[in-house]
């Protein structure tokens, strides 16, 4: 008898003290830091009126200068097209040398290491290098989003590569194929809907971040943009910012219809 | 057709396997395969049968180095294939073709790919990725599809056909290959008891029209009995018994599977 209430007054969970003490402390340090860096309710009040403010000044946009508009956009459109063709030219083969279960490991890990790189800045990093190594405008763009996209596409298709069945691959190796057939045959009808859909969707970054590579004068209506800031030219950004916004819905509805006819 | 393939055999020498002295250890000292040898010629089915884990497996993927061997010899049609690497290696592997447990079809593609894969030994890569085979492979394909029922599903997915229907399929590819010696690992083992005895027929009919040495792993030993010749027996990586069905008793299976309350 005595054994079973001992039983009931035992707690069904343990009290985990080090997470409490965890929890607590990061509470502590995250209000401490927001008293440190001034981010308290006042600021936040002068912030909103600020913000008001900037948004009153964007409307009514100013459509007034559509060609330069129009010009910038197709430049922006341009540097994502180039870049996602050769980005993913050059990621299908590196993509397969970084497979581990097809090549050993002294081809996939120089592979890896590529690809690794190719990750290991932001686009922005990248456009400035590039805007220092080949100068201004969008060839550094293109390079800028053309590493981004070996980055990106190059990881996932060697992910993807390395969770095919190897059944096949077996099979044709079995039968004599040359290592060339065996992938043509066995191992890119098995990831060829996956690339697809890592292409198209990095056709849609590399959209995105082609607005952005011309704050640092790689290219594309970034530039323009980065330069209606500066002058205050609010209702123009307006502008810049609706067309920014219709280009990636485009692109959107564009890259679905792409993707339906590959299902 | 059969009579042009017939008189072209006829030319040729005898079809053989033989293997000699085949030892496989994955770790040094404990072999999977201690001291194989067999050999066997012409129109001949031969079945291996033994427990699971007794290396039946890696017996048949030692034949075409899938797995290479510890040390031993293997004969194709008289051509020592163990030390062969490289170009040299693909060229023998033509010549052995092989029948999967999980059939091996590459899924995405059709029944006539799946086929045609079988002849990628023979053709370049680039004739491969234009899909440009050589028209006398596509109507032997076709005849073969013909032969075995599959005449309808040319075309299909080879994801869209039942087991029965993709073990066809992988013994058409592996016939395809014109090979010397056909090697089946479990070819029955992921079908049901009836489509099994269909397949067991189409392999070993398939490997007396081409004169086909056939060797193939299975556990049902009274389909062994059944569609094969002489039967392997083997038991913790020997062999054990070796010789027509009618003389593998109850003893021998005992040997080989040890106990004997399954045999009631």
């Amino acid at each position: 008898m005595s054994g079973a209430e001992a039983f009931c007054r035992e707690r069904p969970f343990k009290v985990n003290w080090p997470v409490r003490c965890a929890w607590f402390a990061a509470i502590l340090y995250a209000l401490y830091a927001a008293n440190y860096l001034d981010v308290s309710w006042a600021r936040f009040v002068v912030g909103l009126g600020n913000g008001a403010t900037f948004l009153a000044e964007m409307v009514p946009p100013d459509f007034s200068r559509w060609q330069l508009l129009i010009d910038n956009l197709i430049e922006t459109v341009e540097i994502a097209i180039i870049a996602s063709a050769f980005g993913v030219l050059f990621s299908l083969p590196i993509g397969l040398l970084a497979a581990r279960n097809l090549l050993p490991s002294w081809v996939t890990w120089p592979a890896r290491t590529f690809i690794a790189l190719c990750r290991s800045f932001h686009p922005v990093i990248f456009a400035i290098l590039f805007v220092k190594a080949v100068g201004f405008g969008p060839l550094a763009g293109i390079l800028t989003l053309v590493f981004a996209s070996i980055g990106f596409i190059g990881k996932l298709f060697a992910e993807a590569i390395e969770e095919i069945s190897l059944k096949p691959v077996e099979a044709l190796r079995a039968s004599g194929a040359p290592f060339i057939s065996v992938i043509i045959y066995a191992v890119l009808p098995q990831v060829l809907n996956r690339f697809i859909g890592f292409a198209s969707y990095q056709f849609d970054a590399n959209l995105r971040n082609s607005t952005m590579v011309g704050i640092v004068g790689a290219g594309g209506i970034g530039g323009t943009m980065f330069a209606a800031f500066q002058r205050f030219d609010y209702d123009f950004l307006a502008a810049i910012l609706l067309s920014i916004i219709g280009l990636v819905m485009l692109s959107e509805f564009i890259s679905i219809r792409i993707k339906r006819v590959f299902q | 057709m059969t009579t042009r393939t017939g008189n072209a055999l006829a030319a040729q020498p005898e079809r053989s396997l033989r293997v000699e002295h085949l030892v496989k250890a994955y770790q040094p000292g404990k072999p999977v395969l201690n001291d194989i040898s067999f050999e066997v010629r012409g129109q001949n089915s031969v079945a291996i049968i033994g427990p699971s884990g007794t290396g039946k497996s890696t017996l048949i993927r030692c034949v075409n180095k899938l797995i290479p061997p510890t040390s031993g010899a293997v004969f194709v049609s008289g051509e020592n294939i163990s030390r062969l690497s490289g170009r040299a290696l693909r060229h023998a592997r033509r010549k052995i073709g092989m029948v999967f447990q999980e059939f091996n079809l590459v899924e995405r593609l059709t029944v006539m790919e799946n086929v045609l894969c079988g002849r990628l030994g023979y053709v370049s890569v680039w004739q491969a990725w234009r899909r440009t085979y050589p028209q006398d492979d596509i109507d032997r394909a076709f005849a073969l599809l013909e032969s075995i029922g599959l005449a309808d599903f040319v075309h299909q997915r080879a994801d869209s056909l039942s087991g029965g229907q993709r073990q066809r399929v992988g013994i058409a590819r592996a016939i395809m290959q014109e090979p010397h010696v056909l090697l089946a690992d479990e070819p029955t083992s992921s079908l049901d008891p009836k489509t099994s005895v269909e397949i067991m027929e189409v392999l070993v009919q398939l490997s007396e029209v081409h004169r086909i040495p056939l060797i193939i792993n299975i556990h049902d030993v009274e389909l062994a009995r059944r569609f094969t010749s002489r039967i392997i027996g083997l038991s913790q990586g020997g062999i054990v018994f070796d010789g027509p069905p009618a003389e593998l008793s109850n003893d021998h299976l005992k040997t080989i599977y040890g106990g004997e309350a399954w045999l009631q």
